[in-house]
């Protein structure tokens, strides 16, 4: 089973599952409960500034607010009590002090007028036509007879635009009478409308009953008017008297409301955001911190895919190994055996051979002596025995060389002629050549210098190479080239084949411990690791060259002293 | 008159038998042992055996160990060694110990018979010497 199978394996799919969840878990519930925690933090934080800031803004607004009214009221109060009631009843001198006023102020005062106590305006000074005016039945004259000064709420009164009125009551012959100003709407409604913050916060002003006695910024929608003054006045109240609440307006959107009483508890300055707007910032920065967490959630759920299965891949490599390692052993104990059994063979076998060799060579003796009546039938024994003997001859050599390979303890070094090693592993593959149609070339170099080194082992790596290529020739058939040669002091060895090649994504690991691309069983990937350590040991160099489909040459670089 | 006097020493009987009567065909005085203690007898009961042909591998006595006391015992013999190991450490050894030369088994007929023609003139060479050393002692002492 290879390791693409491997990953599929019920095991490995449960150890890759919880290797993933583990990681996520440990990852992500730091990230989440700390992110949640300080999300958290923050908004309460956020929220407590956010409302002081309001409620301080609000406050000093209000003071701002009945600051201007009551230097309004001071500066009526003194030309009442500077100025007899004689002196102020003449126009043209009403007239100074209000152009005096409007110098000083602007355009806040509109006019001014003295009313008697019967409520007729006796003197007016200002762009209306309103001498002689009755006011005996107006609310604010009936609130401002009965106190010494008065401040009214908006209306429109006689000239028909809105406005409101600071009056002083003064004495004269025992009778009352009365100062009265009118307060620009504009100029007082600039002043509340100065309170802006946000793209929806604005500020108005309503009275007791609910009425608005400024103009709103944006357009305030609730039902009531006297029920909504009244929710506000029942919200959250702080000690130094800021009404904060939060209402759904008749569209259904939240707002924010934060306010304060001014003008003696009258009136109510009322400052209004919407939530979404009051909060955006805290908004931006919870969308940021979902951003961040969401894309650091995403990588560490694409790490901890990536390194779950890179791991379970290591583990699926590395059970593997262990896997191939095991078989190896065995390998190596079944090899051993035959290793043993081989030679063992070979020894018994050896003396037969000779045997018969022997007896031929005696028949062939005894026909010297004897008469044949046919002289074909004594070629055909002489051909028979001729055969007898060279094939005998020939059991011998593969018995010595099966002997020789055999003795696995032999590492000692000497004079090797690197040729006579190429052809005895060219007749050793021989028989196997011819069965998978493969034709073995050699191309050697004569007179190549000897080479001190383990004839056992150069003979096991040659023979390793060899069976390398014929296993990859072993279906298709094709030539194997063996060549030796000398370039400078190095003995140049090369395997070459016609085969498959290696793909190259193979060719860096080949000479790896127990890497190999045949089935489990056939090959045992120690072949070309034992074959790059001897000759290394050696200080030799191997390396290969391939191409798909053109396949494949090992070359082995020897060092060696010439024999001159 | 014959080449040489052999003594074939081999725990194969048909090997033994056959490699006599193939030898005494080529006019070599050739009698057999089955292994060493046999061989070291035949030697003590025949002086006039020139060259023994020892097997290596036998059973109780291998071949090294009869080289040692054929050596020992009878040092103007001289052993050639075919042998069945073909290794070079059983060949060495052989060397090593005394032996004349050494053949890989199966053998070939015609350089059995030049190696052991060569053992057989060296031993006659070497008698020779020391006939003619006895002599001149023998001279020497009655001058």
């Amino acid at each position: 089973m290879n390791q693409e199978n491997r990953l599929k394996d019920p095991y490995y799919k449960s150890l890759t599952r919880k290797m993933l969840f583990i990681v996520i878990v440990v990852s992500l519930a730091p990230l989440i409960t700390v992110s949640g925690i300080i999300l958290n933090r923050f908004s309460v934080s956020y929220n407590e500034k956010l409302n002081a800031h309001l409620g301080e803004l609000v406050l000093k607004h209000s003071q701002n607010i009945d600051g201007f009214l009551l230097e309004k009221l001071n500066n009526i109060r003194f030309m009442a009590g500077a100025f007899t009631v004689e002196e102020l009843n003449n126009a043209e001198f009403l007239r100074n002090n209000l152009a005096a006023l409007q110098t000083e102020y602007g355009s806040v005062f509109e006019d001014l007028g003295v009313v008697n106590d019967k409520g007729i305006q006796v003197t007016y000074a200002g762009p209306f036509k309103l001498e002689k005016a009755r006011y005996s039945d107006a609310e604010w004259f009936r609130k401002a007879i009965k106190s010494d000064y008065f401040i009214s709420d908006v209306f429109l009164g006689l000239r028909g635009t809105p406005h409101f009125i600071i009056t002083v009551r003064q004495m004269s012959n025992g009778k009352p009478w009365i100062l009265r100003a009118t307060i620009s709407f504009v100029a007082f409604n600039s002043r509340v409308e100065n309170l802006r913050i946000g793209k929806t916060g604005f500020a108005f002003i309503l009275n007791s009953k609910g009425e608005f006695q400024s103009k709103p910024g944006f357009e305030v929608v609730h039902g009531k008017s006297y029920s909504f003054y009244e929710s506000i006045k029942s919200g959250i109240k702080t000690k130094d008297g800021v009404f904060f609440s939060e209402m759904a307006d008749d569209s259904g959107k939240e707002n924010l409301y934060v306010a304060s009483l001014i003008k003696n508890g009258d009136w109510l300055l009322i400052y209004q955001q919407d939530k979404s707007d009051a909060f955006s910032d805290l908004t931006h920065a919870k969308q940021i911190a979902l951003f961040i967490i969401l894309t650091g959630g995403i990588i560490i759920l694409i790490t901890a895919l990536l390194l779950s299965k890179r791991m379970v891949a290591r583990i699926v490599q590395a059970d593997l190994e262990k896997e191939l390692m095991n078989q190896q052993v065995i390998e190596i104990g079944k090899l051993a055996s035959l290793g043993e059994l081989a030679a063992g063979i070979a020894h018994e076998i050896n003396n037969p051979v000779a045997i018969m060799v022997e007896e031929a060579g005696w028949v062939h003796d005894i026909m010297e002596d004897g008469q044949f009546s046919s002289k074909e039938n004594k070629d055909e024994f002489e051909r028979a025995l001729a055969q007898i003997k060279t094939q005998g001859t020939r059991c011998r050599e593969i018995i010595q060389k099966l002997l020789s390979f055999a003795r696995k303890t032999d590492t000692c070094i000497e004079d090797v002629r690197i040729n006579e090693v190429i052809n005895d592993v060219i007749s050793f593959c021989a028989q196997r050549a011819k069965f998978s149609n493969v034709v073995i070339k050699s191309k050697l170099q004569e007179n190549l210098p000897v080479i001190s080194l383990s004839h056992t082992e150069i003979l096991q790596v040659l023979l390793n190479l060899m069976n390398n290529a014929l296993d990859s020739l072993e279906k298709r058939g094709g030539n194997i080239t063996l060549t030796s040669l000398l370039e400078g002091d190095e003995m140049v060895i090369s395997i070459a084949d016609d085969g498959p090649g290696i793909p190259r994504a193979n060719l860096a690991r080949i000479f790896d411990p127990f890497f190999t691309t045949k089935p489990v069983g056939k090959g045992t990937g120690l072949g070309l690791s034992i074959c790059y350590g001897i000759i290394k040991k050696i200080g030799g160099e191997i390396d290969v060259r391939s191409v798909v489909d053109a396949g494949t040459t090992f070359h082995i670089r020897l060092p060696c002293r010439r024999n001159d | 008159m014959a080449i040489a006097n052999i003594l074939l020493v081999d725990d194969e009987t048909p090997f033994r038998e056959t490699m006599t009567r193939r030898l005494t065909k080529r006019e070599f005085i050739t009698s057999s042992a089955s292994g060493g203690h046999e061989a070291i007898r035949l030697l003590e009961e025949n002086d006039y055996i020139e060259v023994v042909v020892l097997d290596v591998k036998m059973p109780e006595m291998d071949g090294l160990e009869t080289l040692k006391i054929i050596r020992q015992k009878f040092p103007l013999v001289e052993v050639i060694m075919p042998s069945g190991h073909a290794t070079i450490e059983s060949a060495i050894e052989g060397m090593k110990l005394g032996a004349f030369d050494y053949l890989i088994k199966p053998c070939d007929m015609e350089e059995l018979i030049s190696k052991v023609s060569e053992a057989a003139k060296k031993r006659k060479r070497h008698k020779e010497k020391i006939i003619e050393a006895q002599l001149k002692e023998i001279t020497m002492r009655r001058i």
